[in-house]
């Protein structure tokens, strides 16, 4: 061995040593002592608190959406169901570069600016390891694409679930509304609870009002996971309930031909079966696509939508406040025979205009040259507004409010969609609270002929006339005509109710203004008589043109003149068959011109639609001339 | 001289294979007990993967291998080797910071065409044979000078692997040197001087540390400050453990091990998995085997018959020590987390076969003991 000797004192070292190796072992006792402290700490000491974590980490709750009801029309013809639908979700934590995944992606899968915003927000408040939706409703197409491509995205999978669809489209759109994806405002509304799971939620029409009916009650399940979220295995089950289906009342044959009959007119018409207050059509023109709500709409098409002249997403039948012009006059006329101010034999001549005793302000007659000498039937069958000037005059508002509140006017009509407008029935009452003024004498004569003040709503319009068809039953309107449970065939009616009961003084008086009613379309001076002319069963009808525009006093109306918006609107009210009433109709359109010449051949084409099951009607220039009836 | 010899042959039949073969018995049984442990423990730690343990076998068996070899080299062929293994060793980790093989984030390897390897497992190994060579030449207790030279022969290999980073194995390499000076007699005031100026020395080490290194002090310090970053590790492994028991929840049956929760759960984490599956009757098993390790290596120091061979002897058992040590509370929140896997159990790594010719030199060491002149 190569090495200097030195002056070592080798048991002096070797006892150095030998200490210090002990020490060494003293230390490493120490140390492991020390640790299996710690290992009894928590495994012993803290093992429930630890048994609890581990509990938590591994067992989640999660819930179960429940399968909305489905909606169908009164024949069983389906208009909303689920379809199955695939969405495109992200687990954020199994993604390295989430930009880099989004680009790759775009190329497979369409993905709009609304789909990465509302993605990025919930990307910054959710839980761990949860994915969250990108995309939904991926065609079978993107399907397939991302399915090839599935390899090259970690963390991004497609699952499987059910979303709404309006197979018929915009069919029905202002009465059934649409579900959209709920937002945090809607979820403060209803019980969050029974939401968990759920994606969307009626936003409007049948869907909202409904909601707990269609909704159903949310199922739970504790499932073991990874921690990644894959579900192991279901540990208990408690299955959701499914929300009940529904039948409307609408029938949608009738719809379709209503919606039909608007071509490319704006406007709204109700129809409604005067003996149980179902209604059949819901009408309010234009319609617009629901599917395009139900996973949000892109905000250009909502743009167009909303800057649309027309607007579409305006619900005319239930928001619609429209002065009811001549239509009202049948209800006058009853008012007044019923109030014992006329009788069927009173006459009054029409010179064109009248005037309030000791004033020289004139209210015009539609008809310039005046109709003579006219009784009530004459003034229903070519809507007079001279005689019903006098009428009303006769009558005082406080009884012509009085005996139309009767029939609903003023009031919401209670229909179950949400979000009915009450319309207007002015009163002396009325217009001291809401313009501190008195009533004028003047604003009497207009109210009588439907001006004015005076609003109503398509569907209080339609129920009126239900009202006058059925011998004075005012009826809810009805549009949900019964429930269902999922996965049962019984179904649980909704009942008819009768809102009020108009006292009938003498029956001829109502037959004397129904009769002048099926003169209006069926005779040869009626105001409707080009609907009349071919039509297999009797109708009662009323025409009405409502001004939008106020004419000065010897201002000619010409509609050519006046620019579309505020030309006048045109209204129809009908029931048929006279004998035996099953249908009552009421039709606005808006800036039409005349109620004959356009209102009143749009009712026919629903009448005909429920009572014939065909439109015969063939479709022929309108004459303004004899079709026209401005008041 | 005879006489000496005759006893020693005495020995020597009373353990003939041993002495043979130049094995130790009770070192050999643990080591194998322990890597069968490992083995059962990183099978559901895998998943049921049965060729991740495939591969471990294979590595074990190379480590094995290793120890069997290295046994053979008598402690003098080990003393001649010793300088030349360190100047290799740190001629390799320049190498490796000048031109190392990136991995991680750190520049650890250094490809040699035929082999590619970590210089810093060699200076596990390299480092506490140089010093104890240099003290073992030395009147013992070390004076200041030869303190001084210690402290640099240490130093300048621990301060480049924890440049690379790898803080892990600096703190081995260092423990390791230190434990050398230690058993030479280190004076305890200059222990407890250096211990002051270590912690004075704190701020400057937070100065130079890397921000994932700092990142780690800081979720140490609190966990439950970052639950979803950096101390979701320590936050799982305590669940796993606590949640364990006494009996554990069963192998293969540890939710936290089987369903992902627990991160690096076959590699730095796996003593979790063995906490939640066998519990604290499993946890100690593995130390019982653990502590046999470590007091044979001191006993086998104390038994030796130089200065050489007794320090380098007791410097790798305790090393070994500080390995489990540190792991085993890193994992249980006692200590920060420091990339160090669980010795012996932990999938993977050339640490294996370093540490297996560690044991191989212990083992040189107890059964050359008589051809040694002293």
């Amino acid at each position: 061995m190569p090495r200097q000797i030195t002056l070592k004192d080798h048991f002096f070292e070797s006892r150095l040593v030998m200490n210090r190796a002990v020490i060494l072992l003293i230390i490493a006792g120490i140390l492991l002592t020390v640790l299996l402290a710690r290992l009894l700490f928590l495994q012993v000491v803290e093992h429930e608190h630890f048994t609890t974590l581990s509990e938590d980490n591994r067992v989640k709750l999660q819930a179960i959406p429940p399968n909305r009801g489905l909606i169908y029309d009164r024949n069983g013809i389906l208009l909303a169901e689920n379809l199955p639908s695939y969405r495109l979700e992200i687990t954020p934590e199994q993604i390295d570069d989430m930009g880099g995944t989004l680009g790759a992606l775009e190329d497979i899968i369409e993905i709009r600016d609304i789909d990465r915003s509302r993605f990025e927000k919930l990307l910054k408040r959710k839980p761990r390891f949860e994915a969250i939706p990108l995309r939904f409703h991926l065609s079978d197409e993107e399907v397939a694409r991302f399915s090839v491509n599935r390899h090259r995205f970690p963390g991004v999978d497609i699952t499987a679930g059910l979303a709404r669809h309006y197979p018929l489209g915009t069919l029905g759109v202002h009465a059934l509304g649409y579900v959209g994806r709920i937002d945090e405002q809607a979820l403060k509304v209803v019980d969050s609870s029974n939401y968990r799971g759920t994606s969307h939620i009626g936003k409007i029409g049948i869907e909202k009002t409904y909601e707990s009916v269609l909704h159903g009650k949310v199922g739970l399940q504790h499932v073991e996971t990874t921690a990644q979220g894959r579900v192991i295995r279901v540990l208990d089950r408690t299955p959701p309930v499914s929300g009940r289906n529904l039948y409307l009342t609408i029938d949608s044959r009738v719809q379709a031909a209503t919606e039909a009959a608007f071509t490319d007119l704006t406007g709204s018409a109700i129809a409604i079966d005067p003996n149980n207050g179902d209604i059949l059509a819901f009408v309010s023109a234009p319609t617009y696509e629901p599917n395009a709500f139900v996973n949000g709409i892109e905000f250009d098409d909502y743009a167009a939508l909303r800057d649309n002249k027309k607007q579409p997403l305006f619900n005319r039948a239930l928001r619609g406040q429209y002065p009811p012009g001549s239509t009202i006059k049948p209800f006058v006329g009853l008012a007044g025979l019923e109030e014992g101010i006329t009788t069927s034999h009173s006459s009054t001549y029409c010179p064109g205009f009248y005037s309030l005793p000791g004033n020289t302000r004139k209210y015009r007659d539609w008809k310039r040259t005046g109709h003579g000498t006219v009784n009530l039937n004459r003034s229903i069958q070519q809507s007079c507004d001279v005689y019903f000037y006098d009428l009303a005059l006769s009558l005082g508002i406080d009884r012509i409010h009085g005996y139309l509140r009767h029939f609903g006017f003023g009031k919401s009509s209670g229909i179950d969609i949400l979000g009915e407008l009450p319309g207007l029935l002015p009163s002396r009452e009325w217009k001291r609270a809401r313009h501190d003024q008195p009533w004028f004498p003047g604003e009497t004569l207009i109210t009588g002929i439907g001006q004015g003040f005076f609003l109503v709503t398509p569907i209080q319009l339609a129920v009126a006339t239900a009202a006058l068809a059925n011998g004075g039953r005012l009826l809810q309107p009805n549009i949900v005509h019964a429930e269902q449970e999922a996965n049962s065939d019984d179904l649980l009616p909704h009942r008819p109710r009768t809102v009020d009961t108009i006292t009938i003084n003498a029956q001829e008086h109502w037959d004397h203004v129904i009769e002048s009613m099926v003169d209006v379309v069926h005779s040869t001076r009626g105001t409707a008589r080009r609907i009349g002319e071919d039509s297999p069963y009797r109708i009662a009808g009323k025409t009405g043109t409502a001004q939008v525009f106020g004419l000065k006093q010897e201002e000619k109306y010409d509609a050519e003149a006046i620019p579309e918006e505020l030309r006048d609107h045109a209204l129809f009210v009908a029931f048929a068959p006279v004998e035996d009433p099953q249908i009552a109709v009421a039709v606005i359109v808006e800036n039409g011109g005349g109620g004959g010449s356009v209102a009143a051949p749009i009712a026919r084409k629903i009448l005909d639609a429920y009572l014939v099951g065909e439109s015969p009607v063939v479709e022929e220039p309108v004459d303004e001339a004899t079709g026209g009836e401005p008041q | 001289m005879s006489s000496v010899l005759s006893s020693h042959r005495e020995d020597a039949s009373r353990a003939g294979w041993q002495y043979r073969l130049h094995l130790d018995a009770p070192l050999l049984f643990a080591l194998i007990a322990a890597s069968g442990l490992g083995l059962i423990v990183l099978y559901s730690a895998g998943g049921g993967d049965m060729a991740l343990v495939e591969r471990q076998l294979v590595r074990l068996g190379l480590a094995f291998t290793g120890m069997l070899v290295v046994a053979q080299l008598s402690p003098y062929v080990l003393l001649r080797l010793t300088p030349w293994l360190f100047v290799v060793g740190v001629v390799f980790l320049v190498a490796v910071l000048v031109g190392g093989e990136s991995s991680g984030g750190a520049q650890r390897w250094l490809n040699l065409y035929i082999v590619r390897f970590q210089p810093s497992e060699m200076m596990k190994l390299a480092v506490p044979m140089m010093v104890a060579w240099y003290l073992a030449d030395t009147r013992l207790p070390p004076n200041g000078w030869q303190l001084l030279a210690s402290a640099t022969l240490i130093a300048v290999p621990m301060l480049m692997i924890a440049k690379q980073p790898d803080l892990g194995t600096a703190l081995l390499i260092a423990s390791a040197g230190f434990f050398v000076v230690f058993l030479a007699g280190l004076q305890w005031r200059l222990l407890a001087f250096f211990s002051v100026l270590l912690a004075a020395a704190a701020p400057v080490l937070w100065h130079f540390m890397h921000d994932y290194q700092r990142q780690r002090v800081i979720t140490f310090l609190s966990p439950e400050s970052d639950p979803l970053g950096s101390g979701y590790h320590v936050i799982q492994s305590k669940i796993a453990i606590g949640s364990g028991g006494l009996l554990g929840k069963g192998w293969m049956n540890g939710t936290q091990s089987q369903l992902d929760f627990l991160p690096e759960r076959s590699t730095d984490f796996i003593f979790a998995v063995l906490g939640e599956e066998f519990g604290f009757l499993g946890i100690l098993t593995l130390f019982a085997l653990y502590t046999i390790i470590v007091v044979r290596g001191i006993m086998i120091s104390i038994q030796a018959q130089d200065t050489y061979t007794r320090l380098l002897a007791g410097s790798l058992s305790m090393t070994f020590c500080v390995y489990f040590v540190v792991n085993t509370g890193m994992v249980t929140g006692l200590l920060p987390v420091v990339g160090l896997p669980l010795p012996i159990i932990s999938y993977g790594g050339t640490s294996i076969v370093t540490l297996m010719a560690g044991f191989g030199i212990l083992m040189s060491i107890q059964t050359h003991r008589k051809l040694l002149p002293t």
